[in-house]
């Protein structure tokens, strides 16, 4: 069992004929994902990957033709917006999107318009997902997950790989990872995930890997406090970093004190929260 | 992105803002003739992008032309928080009978655009914030609608504007909405937006911040950017598409990815070392960024080791190899380097630096300590 993705998930590829889109489609088919479509305007009739998978026009057209149930988005962040509207009026209800440097007004306009459709939204910014096992939406390296009980959220993308691969030379495994993204906007946040890891009867423990910037850490801790049972292990990445300077990802920017890490670890510890000092400490936190 | 007081008062008068007359000079000679042009009193204001200027001394009133040339002069000597006086805005003083605050920025909270004001404007809106929470007004404005001229009236009104200003006051806040809009700005600000003892409405001082990420759209601000005002270091690696802070520490790091970059940092720090720097070569970065960023790190006098940290995704280690090796060719390192090579093509990365007389590590924590033992020497 997982959350969000799994052997059911029929994924569509916006931008599948780009470098990335086809690279990491090939990835996604040659992992197991049922991969049903791929979109890239004026190339539709096409296939890709020896004959398996159908381009089309529109995201409407593969949908109607393929029943696909889940679309990831690689295409350009000049193009992301539009992807992503175009995703949701087509009908899709889940949305990842892959792509990196999305302006922020433009995202605050995907966020609010489809909060109002109720299609649900992973990044912009983010690896994606992974059910080790079943399925993976995204970036995220295939070889170095196990399948197991542990669910993985986080903000940043290298980063979580790092949490996955020390949980698999120990031999713990994910249910589902699922990368929320570092943007400031983005479509879902911790409490959106926690809420379903706590729901998902096949995760028993909780990783939760933040950075600094923004209050997302803060609402997480009280969202374990008062809601969550299941155990909780974290990480806070950007202790060090100083203030008010923008470390890559947009949303890491601590302004005054808010947002800082030792802020955010102090809540999580506050609400029962095993905060490791680095990341190759998490499995022996969740033991 | 930071625009300096002058430039983001230009873009709110392209808005239909009104802002005082006035221009932006380099020497004291300038500043003198821009005040003979206004006549009457002047204010010198150094133009740096930092916070705080007034309270550093770096703002000024001169009763005339030739106190305006003195008073440029003396600030053009200044330097604030670090930072180099190298404009001063000469502008004509105001009468000011009161002081507002405006400004528009994004809630990623609420995750719309929010318009803010007080009527305690002037000072430091933050102070203002933590002290008299309910003295700061706040509007959320749907991003798909945009800002509604009812909303702007209940600005005016909750900040007991006198009604008789309603009406400017709608067509600032609009020309805000736009300005803040149309070149992506993270934050909009007018502080004071004054009231002139002869009733008017005028934006004394301005600050905008635009969003990195979509300067492809907007060439014209991508060009007024003022790179006196950075490390040459981080200009440098903006050019590569790199993401780059230079930090105090001595020991040099090049990650892929932010939240890694960070975290790498934070353990250099943990096992009692300094990072050098923060460094992300981004997702799927060739030899040649690799080399640029090696360049970049290798520059800093400071740096006594470097930290490679590696774990790669759509980054590929061999890829990496190949960047590290070209840079070694170029530069000669003469300091201490620890690998660490994890994930796509990590085999194929470790044979080609074989070599390459640096010190691998496996783990994170490992590749950490080596490169703090090998920092001390």
């Amino acid at each position: 069992m997982s959350i969000l993705i799994n052997k059911d998930t029929r994924l569509l590829v916006q931008g599948i004929t780009g470098n990335e889109g086809l690279f990491h489609t090939t990835q996604m088919v040659s992992y197991g994902t049922n991969v049903v479509a791929g979109v890239t305007p004026g190339k539709g009739g096409e296939w890709v990957l020896d004959g398996k998978v159908p381009v089309f026009d529109s995201v409407k057209l593969a949908a109607e033709a393929t029943g696909a149930n889940c679309s990831v988005i690689f295409v350009p962040a000049r193009f992301a917006p539009d992807a992503m509207f175009e995703a949701a009026d087509a009908g899709i209800p889940l949305i990842v999107c892959i792509t990196e440097g999305v302006p922020v007004q433009d995202m605050m306009r995907v966020r609010n318009y489809l909060d109002h459709k109720k299609v649900r939204l992973v990044g912009p910014n983010c690896p994606g997902m992974l059910t080790p096992g079943e399925a993976k939406v995204g970036i995220i390296p295939g070889n170095i997950a196990i399948p197991g009980n542990v669910g993985v959220v986080s903000r940043s993308g290298t980063l979580t790989y790092e949490v996955l691969y020390a949980l698999k030379l120990v031999g713990m495994g994910a249910s589902t990872c699922v990368g929320i993204g570092g943007d400031p906007i983005n479509g879902t946040n911790f409490i959106d995930v926690l809420e379903m890891f706590e729901h998902d009867p096949h995760t028993e423990k909780v990783v939760l890997i933040g950075e600094i910037g923004g209050t997302d850490e803060d609402k997480a801790a009280e969202f374990i406090a008062s809601r969550m049972t299941k155990p909780v292990v974290s990480f806070i990445a950007g202790q060090t970093a100083p203030p008010g300077k923008r470390m890559g990802h947009a949303g890491a920017i601590i302004e005054g004190s808010a947002g800082s890490a030792a802020d955010k670890i102090k809540a999580l510890e506050t609400a029962g929260v095993k905060v490791a000092k680095h990341p190759e400490e998490i499995p022996s936190l969740l033991k | 992105m930071k625009l300096h007081e002058y430039q983001s008062k230009t873009i709110f008068a392209k808005y239909g803002i009104p802002i005082p007359k006035g221009r932006v000079a380099a020497t004291a000679d300038e500043a003198k003739q821009i005040a003979e042009e206004l006549g009457g009193r002047v204010v010198i204001k150094s133009q740096v992008l930092v916070g705080g200027r007034g309270k550093a001394g770096g703002v000024k009133v001169a009763k005339d032309a030739d106190e305006a040339a003195e008073l440029a002069q003396q600030i053009l000597a200044m330097t604030i928080k670090g930072l180099p006086v190298r404009k001063v805005l000469v502008d004509e003083a105001a009468a000011i009978a009161t002081e507002i605050y405006f400004s528009i920025t994004n809630d990623r909270a609420a995750k719309k655009p929010v318009m803010i004001a007080s009527a305690a404007g002037g000072v430091d809106i933050e102070e203002v914030a933590a002290t008299t929470p309910e003295k700061i007004i706040k509007v959320h404005i749907d991003p798909l609608l945009g800002l509604r001229d009812y909303q702007s009236r209940d600005i005016a009104a909750s900040i007991d504007l006198p009604r008789e200003l309603w009406r400017d006051f709608s067509r600032i806040a609009s020309g805000l909405w736009q300005a803040y809009k149309e070149t992506d700005a993270e934050l909009a600000e007018i502080n004071p937006l004054v009231i002139t003892k002869d009733n008017k409405l005028v934006a004394l001082d301005g600050k905008m911040l635009i969003d990195d990420n979509s300067l492809f759209r907007h060439a014209d601000l991508a060009e007024i950017r003022d790179v006196d005002e950075e490390a040459p270091a981080e200009t440098e690696a903006r050019r590569y598409g790199l993401s780059f802070i230079k930090l105090d520490g001595n020991i040099g790091c090049m990650v892929n990815g932010a939240g890694l970059a960070m975290t790498s940092m934070d353990i250099v720090k943990l096992f009692g070392g300094e990072p050098a720097n923060f460094l992300d070569i981004g997702g799927g970065a060739g030899a040649d960024k690799v080399a640029a960023a090696m360049r970049i790190i290798l520059s800093d006098p400071a740096v006594q080791a470097v930290l490679f940290n590696i774990f790669g995704g759509i980054t590929r280690c061999d890829e990496v190899a190949r960047g590290i090796l070209t840079a070694m060719d170029e530069v000669k390192p003469k300091v201490p380097m620890v690998v660490r090579l994890v994930g796509t093509n990590a085999e194929e990365g470790r044979k080609l630096l074989e070599n390459a007389s640096m010190i691998t590590a496996e783990t994170l924590a490992d590749a950490a300590q080596k490169a703090v033992a090998a920092a001390k020497g």
